[in-house]
């Protein structure tokens, strides 16, 4: 083995070496299914018709791939700086206690202030849960994943806390606040299309999709066509070179943070004020871990996290399907995947370059 | 007389919680030293107890589910050498990979075999480990204050109990006073320089993660085994991660690691004592506060606002030779 760079075109490094880990990903998973007595290829099919089948299946395919789009920008924006933002969960749990604050706070409100304020509230919850490790990493240099790690589980205690004795709903066994105001609830895209004439089957899928697909619009100008992306890139690839070249890393150590973290704040805007209409306990429920692998496979570019965000989508829907008519194949399975993938994208991607590598070479070797 | 009691009774229950830390905390330490950061600790932890759990049902023996946790864990842990040596992969990566391996699979296979919603059958008998007496529990027991202590905290625990004290004492004897373990030390201080003497990195890299397994296999098969009656899905419930909190605490040295797994499991004892007890001049005393503090204290750590935290030089970055 050689410490030398593997040298690989772009269209291989960016589309074949991802999905070549992905597909080894998925036949890794199959020979989990055929351990447990399950055919695979069954599997597949009954996953697909699931979550792609129908309008329903489709339905709720959208509203779990709106998770991941907000947890896996999230991701990449810090991996553009360099930086390995592990807080997903945390910051989306304490953009939830935010947005919940706002909602039950400022019922007053008509909707149409009360919604996008809620909504600046789970973002300002998410970013200052990441800018606080972030400003510990650049002015007094203990590492970002260590501590979003303790962040998480201290969001994680925070939450039970508010729950069970401040926040709570009165005389409800269950750890949640009261519903959410009429006004603050996010329009189902069946009714918003059910205006138009169209007739939808009724799903959790809201607007918050919409707010995904505009973050994804978003994070590719931020990162590729704006100045302070163009700082966050080049911080992530040579902090020396950036102060040389008159970027303070410190300062964009903590921006990266702060927007990452605003991004994951998506996932409490999606599950508590689009679908649940409450703050519950463990709502994020690890959308923000699967959110590293949806960052890993897409490169940590826009496009690619909106296809990975999809295809983690269709297995969290077709994994739901699946496991009702399997029960034996529950929905850890994606979980599963989701380790796999983040193995063999991100910690083996040396090996898969290698690979990708050897076959481009051995298939331009042969005459045409 | 009686708060002597309370104490050992308190000192027991600490004795009892930190065990999984420990194992854990010695664990993260070899991995460490050695240069390799190891993030995965709490779903190796995961996987033994399952498999602990799964084997100690199936053969009626706990000491062949001790060997079964030991072996998943440094499975996983040579996927994550795998990752992190030879293919010079992320470590922070492939940490929370082997984690989410874990959680996924664990459960998966659980329900497969068992069907008890990721449970496995109780274990009854033979299958647990039983407590152990010391030697002159009887004798030593009428001696004011040292003897309640020995009769109730020292005394009466499982073997993994008395088997994760031994481990901490030859880590920190071989980490010390052995060649194996200054060449292990220099590794993760200085990789080139033990490179150019001659010692092979990833061989010592290796031995460090195969080691950091079988200790994770300890702490795992505790609680599933000796702690509990059986594996529950995600049982291990952050000890990976207190764990690794424990290690940057001790600034990665052997015997404050005891110190500190010590400190919280007494924090978690206390915490389990005072739950919906009423204190004089503090009135209800929030929990979750006093278990959130393991993570805060850390976070205050890093920040270097008490102390200084100081990792091994080389840990997280991959060994290349030349250039």
């Amino acid at each position: 083995m050689s410490a030398a760079p593997i040298d690989l075109p772009r269209w291989a490094d960016t589309a074949l070496v991802p999905l070549v880990s992905v597909a080894a990903a998925l036949v890794v998973a199959g020979l989990v299914v055929l351990s447990i007595g399950e055919s695979p290829l069954e599997a597949t099919a009954l996953l697909l018709k699931g979550s792609l089948g129908s309008l329903e299946g489709l339905g709720f395919t959208l509203y779990y791939t709106t998770n991941f789009i907000f947890t896996g920008l999230a991701v990449a924006v810090a991996f553009h700086a360099g930086l390995f933002n592990i807080g997903g969960e945390g910051q989306a749990t304490i953009a939830g206690i935010f947005a919940a604050i706002a909602c039950l706070w400022l019922a007053p409100l008509p909707g149409i202030l009360l919604v996008p304020l809620a909504i600046l509230a789970a973002a300002a919850g998410g970013a200052l849960w990441a800018f606080i490790p972030g400003y510990l990493q650049a002015t007094r240099g203990s590492h970002v994943v260590i501590t979003t790690i303790m962040f998480n589980f201290i969001a994680a205690t925070l939450i039970v806390y508010l729950l069970v004795e401040v926040m709570g709903k009165t005389g409800s066994m269950q750890p949640e606040t009261p519903d959410f105001p009429k006004q603050a609830v996010l329009t189902p895209i069946h009714e918003l299309l059910g205006a138009f004439g169209l007739k939808l089957p009724s799903t959790p899928l809201n607007t918050s999709f919409l707010l995904a697909l505009a973050s994804l619009v978003a994070v590719w100008a931020l990162i590729y066509r704006s100045r302070l992306g163009y700082a966050i890139r080049t911080v992530g690839a040579n902090p020396r070179a950036a102060a040389y070249a008159g970027i303070s890393p410190a300062r964009i150590i903590m921006v990266a943070m702060a927007i990452s973290g605003a991004l994951a704040g998506g996932l409490a805007v999606n599950e508590a004020m689009g679908v649940q209409h409450r703050l519950v306990l463990d709502f994020t429920a690890g959308y923000g871990f699967v959110g590293i692998a949806v960052a890993l496979m897409g490169r940590g570019h826009p496009v690619g996290v909106s296809l990975a965000a999809l295809l983690f989508g269709v297995l969290y829907q077709g994994g739901a399907e699946l496991s009702f008519d399997k029960p034996t194949i529950t929905r850890d399975m994606v979980v599963v995947i989701g380790g796999i993938v983040i193995l063999f994208a991100g910690a083996l991607d040396g090996l898969f370059r290698r690979l990708v590598a050897t076959l481009l070479s051995s298939v331009a070797r042969k005459p045409a | 007389m009686e708060i002597v009691q309370t104490l050992a009774v308190i000192l027991d229950s600490t004795i009892r919680l930190s065990i999984p830390l420990l194992c854990a905390a010695l664990a993260g330490l070899w991995s460490e030293r050695s240069g390799v950061v190891d993030i995965g600790l709490e779903g190796k932890m995961l996987i033994a107890a399952f498999a602990s759990a799964v084997v100690a049902y199936q053969s009626g023996s706990a000491w062949a589910g001790l060997g079964a946790g030991m072996l998943a864990a440094i499975a996983l842990s040579l996927v994550h050498g795998f990752a992190a040596i030879t293919w010079r992969g992320n470590q922070i990566v492939s940490g929370v990979a082997i984690n989410m391996l874990a959680v996924g699979l664990t459960a998966i296979l659980g329900n497969a075999w068992y069907g008890q919603g990721g449970r496995t059958p109780n274990l009854e008998g033979a299958a647990r480990f039983p407590e152990l007496h010391l030697p002159f529990v009887g004798a030593l027991k009428e001696i004011p204050v040292f003897g309640p202590i020995y009769d109730i905290a020292i005394s009466g625990h499982a073997a993994p109990v008395y088997l994760a004290v031994l481990a901490l004492i030859l880590t920190a004897l071989t980490l010390k006073h052995t060649r194996f373990g200054l060449r292990l030390r220099a590794v993760g201080e200085n990789p080139a320089a033990v490179d150019t003497a001659g010692v092979s990195v990833a061989g010592l890299r290796y031995a460090a993660v195969i080691i950091c397994g079988a200790l994770c296999g300890l702490g795992g098969t505790y609680l599933a085994v000796s702690q509990s009656a059986g594996f529950l899905p995600q049982m291990t419930a952050g000890k990976g991660f207190i764990a690794l909190a424990a290690v940057i605490f001790a600034n990665w040295r052997p015997w404050p690691a005891l110190f500190a797994c010590l400190l919280f499991g007494l924090l978690d004892a206390v915490a389990i004592r005072l739950q919906g007890v009423s204190l004089p001049g503090i009135g209800l005393v929030p929990v979750q506060a006093i278990q959130a503090l393991p993570y805060v204290m850390t976070v205050v750590l890093l920040a270097g606002f008490i102390g200084r935290a100081t990792p091994p030089k080389a840990s997280g970055l991959p060994y290349v030779k030349e250039r």
